[in-house]
């Protein structure tokens, strides 16, 4: 690839937004939001395996207002993603590829990460887990 | 003898450094493999965030658990490199910027994932009590 300043595909600054844009671009930012979660995962593993003062340290800041924040969000990444991973894999399959379908999954797959997500921090807060 | 094969029929499959798909179809098999595991993370999560240090290590210790859990970890690990890849190529053009992206991107994943693994481990083999 040659070192030039040209505009990149596809052109955001000059499309129409609309809902399966949306979807491909939150897959991307969910992604990356979740290497971040997955790096917090690793944080976990490490802060059990250095022993109970660290551990309670690690609990400490997950269980803090901005923690709290954090997980919520990560939670509703994990399940965008999930759902619109799967939409992907059926797109992958040559199916659901014309613009209504596409429209259709694109709802499903907002409504599934924003119920799940919901559904969680119920069972969450009724079990006193945060 | 002269091959009979058309140009696009010995090129297909074949990629510039003869890998094909393979990078495509890993991130696609890692997206299956994480379908099951990231459901079972979820519930997971929430058991954890109920139990102190001494319950956490008794759960790890639990032989389905930390094995879910280190496939969970490689697997994740695979998955973001990959579309961490992919998002660097589309978007960074400029070569030297691009290769080291790509090298930090491998040896983030590696060193963290690895990290994590082998933590678990730890922790379910008996090395935190």
């Amino acid at each position: 690839m040659i070192d030039a300043d040209r505009p990149l595909s596809p052109h955001v600054q000059v499309w129409r937004w609309h809902l399966t844009m949306f979807t491909s671009i939150a897959h991307r930012a969910s992604g990356a939001g979740l290497y971040a979660g997955a790096l917090i995962l690793a944080a976990w593993a490490v802060a059990l395996a250095s022993g109970p003062a660290v551990y309670d340290s690690y609990r400490h800041l997950m269980g803090s207002p901005l923690g709290k924040v954090v997980l919520f969000l990560l939670t509703l990444g994990v399940f965008y993603h999930l759902a619109n991973g799967i939409r992907h894999l059926v797109w992958d399959s040559g199916r659901g590829l014309d613009i209504k379908s596409a429209n259709f999954s694109a709802v499903v797959a907002i409504a599934f990460a924003i119920v799940a997500t919901l559904v969680i921090w119920g069972i969450a807060i009724t079990t006193g887990a945060v | 003898m002269a091959s009979y094969r058309t140009p696009l029929g010995r090129a297909r499959g074949l990629g510039a450094a003869h890998h094909g798909a393979s990078h495509w179809l890993a991130e696609r098999v890692s997206a299956i493999a994480l379908v099951p595991l990231v459901l079972w993370m979820v519930f997971g999560i929430l058991r954890l965030a109920s139990l102190d240090y001494q319950g956490a290590v008794l759960w790890v210790s639990e032989p389905l658990n930390a094995v879910l859990m280190v496939l969970l970890t490689a697997t994740a690990y695979w998955h973001m490199h990959a579309g961490m890849r992919v998002i660097v190529e589309d978007y960074i053009h400029k070569t030297l910027t691009k290769a080291v992206l790509l090298v930090l991107n491998m040896f983030v994943s590696v060193l963290v994932g690895s990290l994590a693994i082998f933590s678990i481990l730890k922790v379910a083999l008996g090395g935190a009590l």
